[in-house]
């Protein structure tokens, strides 16, 4: 997808959709002015003003969507990012909305199916006309909804870490692309730890296999160390008992794992049970394990790994602290938080803040107001948004603790800076 | 050197092979027995067994919660042996209960069958997402089922792994003596080989049907209960066994017990061993195709039980 060109809409949008946004704008327009005027609106600008290409803007109110699995494989995943979304969009109707205008939802499923996935934001963008959306999680999904985004001229908000080489007019991606996560862990490592040898781990699709590319070609050319072994598992692989034979013969420094979803539990069991102490003897760094999927893989069983990315729910700060609790009262107090339903969070904000950069909803001012955004109040630290729509983010180092939390190491002195196509590297 | 290992090393890699390809074994053979019965016994495929494995293993986390909750510390260490039989008796029960609404009508339409059991695992799975939360749970485990048991410096004998086979070996054991040394066995055996004609002798076909569906689920759920052990327990997980699991069946020929056997045995050493010289997906590639292959060969699998039609 990378090689299609951002902003090129195919030929049949540009005939049809300015018709139709016409013809919708002005009944969106006729039926609002039906409506009584409530005080949400009494500070805001002119509904007409903000609202030139016919989205779901009233006076009032103005439609977002959220569009994620919550049902299906994905659902255990996304569960958290649409906690977040709509923690952040309850959190900003109490602070006045946006433009004066209440944020109302839209909810969609995408139910873990990617052609669903588009069917759904084709009906958010087109029917419901909302003014953004908050969604997708894997890889697979955002590829799929990306044309219909770029073809009706929507914005996503994407949450996901994820394996860069993109970089789309209408998207912006919330998540750390691959070299903000991997570069920093690894230099950390070899700095901190000693590490000299290292051996990949992988599920077997495009974010591991990419992601394992630029950790060798900088553990290789950049750091001039050794990768002893790289090994890749089919999703949903159960069994881990020979590879965990071979890290015991080729005795790497660090095992540098980033397997997936149910694989993973399979993968941390096996190698407790393996006699691979995690603790004291045998380092592991990872990028994929968030204190969501501790859930399920049994704190005990992963205690001592270490994991790079950027955020921890165990972060010390106040704009943390009070997410954090904040969200434990919304979706009650056994609720964890990993890296990617930090990022959801950010979403609604950082489009929060566009909208009211740019003084309108219109996408193209929303998208051209973005590059340059602050967000002060995220829960990590402060972000802003790079002209590659990615985000300059700090990356950490965390310590997985046996009560399922991370214990923060390290992070690094300023932000990272967004590279989705990394130079020497691909 | 071989494979890029010193010779030193190969005495070890052997030893830790061996062991790794029989943990295999017992994995698939623990998965493949519930479903072989059913198939082979029956002719339906039950689309639903890996569903059927993860009703087990939510059975497992409920147990645990229960021991930890109302029970003295001391009785933790050996609640997986209750949350067994329990897993047993939820799958069975329930397997018991789809036997009656849905499977008994669709004996003559084994395509049907497939339909009806994998629409019966999508309710499960969304069933299992409203109870327990689309989140994988973590099942805790007593102490001393974790860790290994230091052979030498290089040579670990994993005790989850030894615990299964145990397990694995018990519950052929009982399956076996129920087929070959019990009256029901020879009920079943009589209605695998000629359905009409033992029905014309006075066998109860619907009862044997129905008692060998039950059983069969009953050995999932266990089966799920133990490999909370070694996987993830989540609404989706069952679908993560259900391919191996065909496989094994198929391969083994689907009417004989010792086809399953020893086609989990086949299958199992083939794919550790090649997993170790190649990688993980390459051993998925490289087993699939010899289990094709082979299949074209001897369509039947490994195993043929004369049967008359």
């Amino acid at each position: 997808m990378a090689s299609k060109t951002p902003s090129t809409p195919t030929r049949s949008g540009l005939r049809s959709a300015p018709r139709r946004k016409l013809l919708l704008g002005t009944a969106a327009l006729s039926a609002a002015s039906l409506l009584p005027r409530r005080p949400f609106a009494a500070s805001g600008p002119a509904t007409s003003a903000i609202n030139t290409t016919g989205l779901a803007v009233t006076d009032e109110a103005v439609n977002v969507g959220i569009l994620h699995s919550v049902t299906g494989t994905m659902a255990i995943s996304e569960t958290g990012s649409v906690e977040a979304e709509k923690l952040a969009i309850s959190q900003i109707n109490a602070q006045g909305g946006v433009l004066g205008r209440k944020i109302n939802f839209i909810q969609e499923d995408g139910a873990s199916d990617w052609p669903t996935f588009a069917e759904k934001s084709r009906k958010l963008l087109v029917d419901d006309k909302v003014a953004a959306v908050f969604g997708c999680w894997t890889s697979a999904s955002r590829k799929a909804v990306l044309p219909v985004f770029e073809q009706y001229h929507g914005i996503l908000y994407y949450p996901t870490f994820y394996e860069g080489l993109e970089e789309s007019h209408n998207v912006f991606y919330e998540g750390q692309e691959a070299t903000q996560q991997i570069i920093a862990g690894l230099n950390w490592i070899v700095k901190e730890k000693g590490a000299k040898t290292f051996y990949l781990l992988g599920s077997d699709y495009i974010w591991p296999r990419t992601s394992n590319k630029i950790a060798r070609k900088h553990i290789e050319n950049f750091l001039k160390l050794q990768v002893v072994g790289e090994e890749y598992f089919p999703l949903g692989n159960t069994e881990f008992n020979s590879v965990m034979n071979k890290i015991k013969l080729r005795k790497p420094d660090v095992i540098y794992a980033i397997i997936v979803g149910g694989s993973n539990v399979a993968f941390y069991k096996q190698m407790k049970a393996a006699g691979i102490d995690l603790v004291n003897k045998q380092k592991l760094l990872t990028i994929s394990v968030t204190e969501d999927e501790i859930l399920g893989i049994g704190g005990e069983n992963i205690v001592g790994a270490y994991a790079a990315m950027k955020y921890f729910q165990s972060l010390d700060n106040p704009n943390n602290k009070a997410f954090v609790s904040e969200f434990k009262k919304m979706w009650g107090e056994k609720s964890v938080i990993g890296d990617v339903t930090q990022a959801a969070y950010e979403g609604p904000w950082l489009w929060k803040l566009a909208c009211e950069k740019a003084q309108s909803f219109d996408t193209e001012k929303v998208i051209a107001a973005s590059p340059g955004i602050e967000m002060k109040n995220a829960p990590e630290g402060y972000v802003r948004i790079h002209e590659n729509h990615h985000l300059w983010s700090k990356t950490r180092i965390g310590r997985a603790r046996a009560d399922g939390q991370y214990d923060v190491l390290y992070e690094t002195a300023d932000l990272v800076e967004p590279n989705p196509f990394p130079k020497g590297y691909q | 050197m071989i494979g890029g290992y010193s010779i030193g090393d190969l005495g070890s890699i052997l030893a830790m092979q061996a062991f790794a390809g029989l943990i295999l074994f017992s994995v698939f053979v623990l998965m493949a027995l519930g479903l072989a019965i059913i198939f082979g016994q029956m002719g339906v495929i039950n689309m639903a067994h890996g569903e059927f494995m993860i009703l087990g293993a939510y059975m497992t986390y409920l147990t645990s919660n229960l021991f930890k909750a109302y029970l003295p510390a001391g009785a933790f260490s050996v609640y997986f042996f209750f949350a067994m039989i329990l897993a047993f008796i939820a799958s069975g029960a329930l397997g018991l209960f789809v036997e009656w609404i849905m499977i008994r009508h669709l004996y003559r339409r084994p395509l049907d069958t497939l339909l009806a059991t994998w629409g019966l695992s999508l309710i499960m799975q969304q069933a299992f997402r409203s109870i327990f939360g689309a989140r994988e749970v973590g099942v805790d485990l007593p102490q001393w089922m974790m860790g290994s048991l230091p052979v030498s410096d290089t040579i670990q004998v994993q005790i989850n792994g030894l615990f299964v086979m145990a397990l694995t070996l018990l519950i052929t054991a009982a399956v076996i003596v129920l087929l070959f040394r019990s009256r029901w066995g020879l009920q079943v055996r009589a209605v695998v080989a000629n359905r009409p004609m033992s029905g014309a002798v006075g066998i109860d076909t619907r009862r044997i049907d129905r008692l060998t569906f039950a059983l069969g689920c009953g050995i999932a759920g266990v089966a799920g209960a133990a490999f909370t052990m070694i996987g993830s327990t989540g609404p989706t997980a069952g679908q993560l066994y259900i391919v191996d699991t065909f496989l094994v069946v198929v391969f083994g020929g689907a009417q004989s017990l010792f086809g399953t056997i020893a086609s989990a045995l086949t299958i199992s050493q083939t794919q550790s061993a090649i997993e170790f010289f190649l990688s993980g997906s390459m051993a998925k590639v490289i087993t699939l195709l010899g289990v094709i292959g082979l299949l074209m060969l001897r369509p039947q699998g490994l195993f043929v039980l004369k049967v008359r039609r």
